[in-house]
């Protein structure tokens, strides 16, 4: 089985979060991030995908009173990302996300992309050109937008203001991607896009992607984990979960009998 | 066709019209409620239509004796004396000057502190600290000119040998002091408004608290911000009494915040405040001084209006 070979980036264990007053919206997860590859997470809407997904770099960290238990171990180092004592930002470095609805900064087109490089200190002009340049190949904006560096990059389309964002992701040369649903708010032909997008992203990382749309997931992604209520229903091989369920829930979601 | 309507019509008549006459009394009553509504909504507007009305008529009779290139290049302003100049050059730079120096105070304590209230402090320091300052935007200038003259300007004559009593510097810095509450709770505003998924978005390319704040949110509300401090600058054009009571009271061409000098506001005031017989120049130089200000502040807040319009627009 593919499973059994394919080394794993990260992985939950037995991962549960807590909201600021006592929501329990991730219960008990354990489920492996396969390098390399590109997992989505389906299930309806409420059932804790965005919540899960924000543990891997700790964005619930911004607001008070969340809590986290368990683990999310990240290979090589072994290190649980989820310790007191582990720095979130070392953990941004290494794992960066794409959110739902483009948020590009008020800054040049440039600026954007070399944020994360200026934020860690970079200041060799060669090397931030370098890196802004082959960021923006890596989001296959580079043609699009080579002649107008300096502009706004809230004059681009939404569907550019997305790939800026996973351009400005890439910059920094993470180990983990996040995305949550990154096309919900684009046209099916930004979608098809950044769906290309993703599936060459993955030669370079490791994928994890939010989605509500059932085809997609089939489409770009080499596994599937469903989740309802807070709890991962099934996890395993895109092909398998779509074919072959073995949880009646999920077989139920897939098929839109439910959700 | 028509036979229908007309049928229907009239089937239909004694009740649409009991309706109608309900309606119609409803409608009259909200009418005189309306009419009041806008009645008191035009006092507002009327007053300052009238104010603008008579500065323009009094400032009109004021320029029939002075020719404006004499009032905008003159660098005596002397209405009083036996022979009167009319330059309104030494007022604007002592409102200048104090409003200078009030800003160099108010722009960086106001941005500062907006930034830290909005990034950094914590819900309760927040809603501790936003209504002392507002307190601070409510004492009464009368209070602050005082204080500049009374407290600030001994302790700088302990700093600054030689600093006359009267002066710029500690009325502007006082000022400065006043709209400092404007400055932070404006500008907070306009940082507050900036949206999460921005800040999320710098957090998670690994940005810390401060490089968000500096880089991302600021810039993001900026044109809140400079909105922010043109109604500051406004403000500080037009206040009265601190300059009144701490700044002097002699016009005087100069930039130097260490001089006495006069502004258009404490030259108002002080001639207001005498007796002079109506229609004569001197009464009319004030209306003329007036319109000067009227303009300046008139055209500050157009731009800080537009300004926030625009950024308003943003997202
Ligand atoms: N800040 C919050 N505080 C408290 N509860 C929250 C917060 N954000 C989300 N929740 C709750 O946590 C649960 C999971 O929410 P989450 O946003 O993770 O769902 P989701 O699967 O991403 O849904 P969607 O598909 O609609 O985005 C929901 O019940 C939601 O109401
Ligand atoms: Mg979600």
């Amino acid at each position: 089985m593919m499973t059994s070979t394919t080394p794993v980036k990260a992985e939950a264990r037995n991962l549960s979060f807590f909201y600021n007053g006592g929501n329990n919206a991730v219960k008990n997860v354990s489920m492996p991030l396969y390098e390399n590859k590109i997992t989505a997470l389906i299930g309806p809407s409420g059932c804790g995908k965005s919540t899960f997904l924000r543990c891997f770099n700790r964005m619930h960290d911004l607001y008070p009173g969340n809590k986290y238990e368990g683990q999310i171990i990240m290979h090589p180092d072994d290190t649980n990302i989820l310790e007191k004592n582990v720095d979130p930002i070392e953990v941004r470095m290494r794992i960066s996300m794409v959110f739902q609805k483009p948020n590009p900064f008020p800054k040049s087109i440039y600026e954007n992309v070399a944020y994360g490089l200026r934020v860690r200190g970079e200041k060799n002009r060669r090397i931030v050109d370098d890196k802004v340049e082959e960021a923006l190949k890596g989001a296959a904006l580079w043609n699009e937008v080579k002649d107008r560096l300096q502009d706004l990059a809230f004059n681009l389309s939404g569907g550019q203001q997305q790939r800026l964002c996973i351009a400005r992701a890439l910059a920094t040369d993470p180990e983990i991607m996040l995305f949550d649903e990154p096309t919900s708010a684009l046209d099916p032909i930004a979608t098809a896009n950044i769906e290309e997008l993703m599936s060459e992203l993955r030669n370079k990382l490791t994928i994890l992607v939010v989605t509500h749309n059932m085809q997609q997931a089939a489409r770009v992604s080499d596994y599937t984990a469903y989740m309802y209520l807070g709890e991962l229903i099934e996890h395993g091989e895109t092909d398998r979960i779509f074919t072959r369920p073995t949880r009646k829930e999920t077989e139920d979601y897939i098929t839109g009998k439910f959700g | 066709m028509n036979t229908v309507t007309q049928v229907l019509n009239n089937s239909l008549t004694p009740q649409i019209s009991d309706r109608l006459s309900k309606n119609f009394n409803r409608h009259l009553k909200e009418r005189v409620i309306e009419f009041i509504l806008m009645l008191a909504a035009f006092s507002a507007v009327l007053t300052t239509a009238a104010i603008m009305g008579i500065l323009l008529y009094e400032s009109y009779g004021f320029f029939e004796h002075v020719s404006i290139a004499d009032f905008l290049t003159d660098t005596v302003w002397t209405p009083l004396f036996e022979n009167p100049r009319y330059g309104i050059l030494p007022l604007v730079s002592g409102t200048l000057t104090v409003t200078g120096v009030a800003l160099l105070i108010a722009i960086p304590i106001g941005t500062i502190s907006a930034i830290y209230l909005s990034e950094f402090a914590s819900h309760r320091v927040r809603e501790t600290v936003k209504p002392i300052l507002e307190l601070l935007a409510g004492v009464p200038t009368i209070v602050f000119g005082f204080f500049a003259l009374l407290f600030i300007t001994p302790l700088l004559q302990k700093i600054i040998p030689g600093l006359p009593t009267f002066n710029m510097l500690s009325s502007g810095i006082v000022i400065g002091i006043m709209i400092i509450p404007y400055i932070a709770s404006l500008s907070e505003d306009a940082m507050r408004a900036v949206p999460m998924s921005m800040r999320e978005g710098s957090y998670a390319m690994g940005a810390t608290r401060f490089q968000t704040a500096i880089r991302v949110v600021t810039p993001a509300a900026i044109s809140g911000i400079v909105a922010a401090y043109i109604l500051g600058i406004s403000r500080a054009i037009g206040e009265t009494m601190v300059v009144a009571i701490a700044a002097g009271q002699q016009p005087n061409l100069t930039f130097n915040p260490m001089d006495a000098a006069a502004t258009i506001t404490a030259y108002i005031v002080q001639v207001a405040m005498g007796d002079l017989p109506h229609g004569s120049i001197g009464y009319q130089s004030i209306f003329a001084a007036g319109l000067v200000l009227m303009l300046m502040t008139l055209t500050l807040n157009i731009i800080g209006h537009i300004t926030r319009k625009r950024y308003s627009e943003r997202y």
